[in-house]
């Protein structure tokens, strides 16, 4: 008498519902679940999915296929600018919108390299901007990169305080700059177009099965389009579930205060002395390849 | 052969000036070439390289490198390492003859692992080009390439698993929980595999205490491997840590080996090291290498030669140190390299073909990432062609959901699609195992699994 010889419906309870009979007369332990579900309490892997012969079984193929769908919805998801804008406007802060040399996503996904420069319009406007705005401490900008939920429900949450705070500090901001279509390399030409001394981006990471909005955050101190990866800092995972965005606020104030203070960026700026009020499990090492996702030598979350 | 060589289609001239630039105008449509700017600018374009490179002599490729002799040590080995007597069978053919010299009856197992070593990276890589999908299919299935440590992998009728067991915080209970799920499958003969998420000293070492142990205790015919860098391997080795295989990501250019850190010595010095604890049991095969598509390109390390050309060099880099294992991780690249399903299946059946060629024990990680148009659907059409062209192994990842590197490969189950729909078994010690612990019977198709099952005891 193993567990298989049980029922099948005493087999699968709730999860299985869906496909709830009053008696079912197959005599066969098909399809099985695992006797170490118990395991799963170890890690979130998709362990002990139990089986339909070989195969996986219905429930777990498509629980599978929902975690893909979201994550391609999110990938392909508009970048909402405008709704965007209003909640900065909500927070009295300005926004201009801008345009990086790719205008649609499958050419942003094979072209890297045009998501790293502004559309030659936006070049121009951008030059006549930095005249009326004048050179000033940072500025910050918004794209969608690979995740637009990502930038639309946590770029606000985590700039307006992050905003408040460097204010605070005397710091002067430019107007955010919302970029459909972005890779973090942007930050560098735009920063140096303004003169600005901070450059900070937030864009969509890559989406994975188990989240489909995490926002990135990366700055540079005194961008400019020679920057690499190594002058970069980062913030990962701001999401309600990884970093939430109160908490990223906080720890991108102080690293974009010691960044000052200590006139050092990338690699040169540890984080190893943050204080203990900050969260120590968020990432904020500045990632050898940010661009260069792909590398599985460093399995970097990519932008 | 002389360059420029030119070919006239209808009322165009097509000139090609070099044939690093013949190379790449020849190859399948993929978006890492376009992005390199090295692809053909048309799909005639491309035709009429095929048709020029077809007409191009196989003893060619020895005269002309792609990358020159002088600048680069990938190119130095390939060609210090040719084997004038084992290229004599096909030293007169041309390219396209070469691959109707490759679909006769008679071109069987025996002549081709003859020819292995007569074969450079770059002929290889010309002739996978004028070759169909099913060519491809074909000629890789004739192939027969066998290694060893603990089991042997490689045999006909085979298909072995790496059990890949990653978590992202290196979390041992988690990773082990994995470990059990998957052997519990009758996964894991052609490797244990862990790609750690902090490549240290310290991690790799309790990592590989971990599978040791589960090695001893239940006495598995197989190989552990945490996927650290090299450096890090030589020196747990050095304190004394249970090593099997020792890992490395290689690429088919000096520069890009570069900027994975490593050298050619370098590599030779971690194979001797492995060689010297003698932990192998049938064979003495202790190295594992993952390859992939455009990992030159990504580095700027590329020299101007297609993605195609450039992997197939990573595979003369890996057979200078006989390995076990050696895959390719054909879509975790990302769509800038392999856009869709279309390309990604592509070039994992040309990597597959041309490292079989090559003589290398080849597998596959069939994978894709959330921006790839690509999905579950599309691994399992590459699963499939793979499986009829005899990949030597494939990976196991719980659920097919990598939840430390975020991307998805193939599953436990999708092993035993592809052994039930082919007939394929596992590493004959492996087998035997998995019939001894009653997870198995007849080969491939698992049993009940009672909770009290020796591998579920606390």
């Amino acid at each position: 008498m193993t567990h298989l010889d049980a029922h099948p419906k005493a087999a699968f309870p709730a999860e299985d519902s869906r496909n709830d009979r009053p008696a079912n007369p197959n005599p066969f332990p098909c399809p099985t679940r695992d006797p170490w579900e118990a395991l799963r309490r170890r890690t979130f892997a998709r362990i002990a999915l139990g089986r339909a012969g070989g195969s996986q079984r219905t429930a777990s193929v498509l629980e599978f296929r929902l975690a893909h769908a979201r994550a391609r919805d999110a990938v392909h998801a508009r970048f909402e600018a405008e709704a965007i804008a209003a909640q900065f406007a909500e927070s009295g802060l300005a926004t201009e919108r801008l345009a990086a040399a790719v205008s649609d996503r499958p050419t942003f996904l094979m072209r890297p390299d045009l998501g790293r420069r502004l559309a030659e319009a936006s070049r121009e406007t951008l030059r006549r901007r930095a005249l009326e705005w004048g050179a000033r401490d940072l500025v910050i900008l918004v794209s969608d990169g690979h995740s637009a939920n990502a930038a639309l429900r946590h770029a606000a949450p985590t700039i307006v305080p992050l905003a408040n705070t460097l204010r605070a500090e005397g710091w002067t901001l430019y107007p955010i700059l919302l970029i459909p279509f972005a890779r973090v390399k942007l930050q560098d030409e735009v920063g140096a177009l303004l003169h600005a001394r901070h450059a900070l981006m937030f864009l969509g990471e890559r989406p994975g099965l188990s989240a489909s909005d995490s926002l990135g955050a990366y700055f540079t101190w005194r961008p400019d389009p020679a920057c690499t990866d190594a002058d970069r800092n980062c913030v990962s995972n701001i999401r309600a579930e990884g970093t939430p965005p109160a908490a990223a606020a906080r720890k991108l104030a102080w690293l974009l205060l010691e960044s000052a203070r200590l006139g050092i960026g990338g690699v040169a700026l540890k984080d190893d002395q943050i204080p203990a009020a900050l969260p120590a499990q968020t990432e904020s090492a500045s990632l050898p390849g940010i661009d260069e996702e792909n590398r599985r030598d460093f399995a970097v979350d990519p932008s | 052969m002389i360059f420029p060589c030119s070919l006239s289609v209808g009322a165009r001239r097509y000139v090609f000036s070099s044939l690093k630039e013949l190379m790449a105008k020849a190859s399948p449509l993929r978006s890492g070439d376009v992005l390199a700017g090295v692809a053909a600018e048309s799909a005639e374009e491309r035709v009429a390289a095929q048709q020029c490179l077809a007409d191009a002599p196989l003893a060619h490729f020895l005269e002309e490198p792609l990358i020159p002799y002088e600048t680069d040590a990938v190119t130095r080995l390939i060609l210090d390492t040719h084997d004038r007597a084992a290229f004599a069978p096909v030293a007169d053919l041309t390219v396209g003859a070469f691959r109707d010299w490759l679909l006769c009856y008679e071109t069987d197992a025996a002549a081709l692992a003859a020819l292995a070593p007569g074969l450079t990276p770059e002929m290889a890589a010309a002739v996978a080009k004028l070759m169909s999908n099913q060519d491809l299919i074909l000629v890789a299935s004739k192939c027969r390439v066998v290694t060893a440590f603990r089991n042997t992998i490689g045999l006909p009728g085979r298909l072995s698993v790496r059990l890949q067991p990653n978590h992202p915080a290196d979390d041992a209970k988690g990773i082990a929980a994995s470990i059990l799920d998957g052997l519990l499958y009758g996964c894991g003969d052609a490797v244990i595999g862990i790609n750690p998420a902090t490549d240290s000293v310290p991690s790799m070492e309790t990592l590989l205490r971990l599978i040791d142990e589960l090695i001893r205790r239940y006495e598995i015919p197989t190989q552990s491997c945490v996927l650290a860098h090299v450096t890090t391997a030589l020196e747990v080795i050095e304190r004394g840590a249970p090593v099997d295989l020792v890992f490395q990501s290689v690429a088919g250019t000096e520069a890009a080996n570069a900027s994975f850190g490593v050298t050619l010595p370098l590599l030779a010095e971690a194979r001797d090291a492995a060689r010297s604890l003698r932990r192998g049991t049938v064979g003495e095969n202790v190295m594992y290498f993952e390859t992939g598509q455009g990992s030159a390109l990504s580095a700027n390390a590329h020299h101007g030669v297609d993605m195609q050309t450039c992997e197939a060099r990573a595979y003369a880099v890996a057979r200078q140190f006989e390995p076990l294992l050696v895959n390719t991780v054909v879509g975790f690249i990302g769509p800038e390299y392999l856009y869709d399903g279309k390309q990604i299946l592509r070039a994992g059946i040309e990597d597959h073909c041309a490292a079989k060629l090559l003589g290398l024990p080849m597998g596959c990680d069939i994978c894709y990432t959330n921006h790839a148009e690509a999905d579950q659907n599309d691994m399992d059409n590459l699963l499939t062609l793979l499986g009829v062209a005899g990949c030597t192994y494939i990976m196991g990842v719980p659920g097919a959901d990598d939840i430390a590197l975020g991307y998805q490969s193939t599953s436990f189950h999708d092993s035993h699609y592809l052994r039930q729909v082919l007939g394929l078994k596992p590493a004959p010690e492996f087998e035997a195992w998995l019939e001894k612990m009653q997870i198995v019977a007849g080969g491939n198709r698992l049993l009940p699994t009672l909770p009290s099952h020796a591998l579920l005891a606390p």
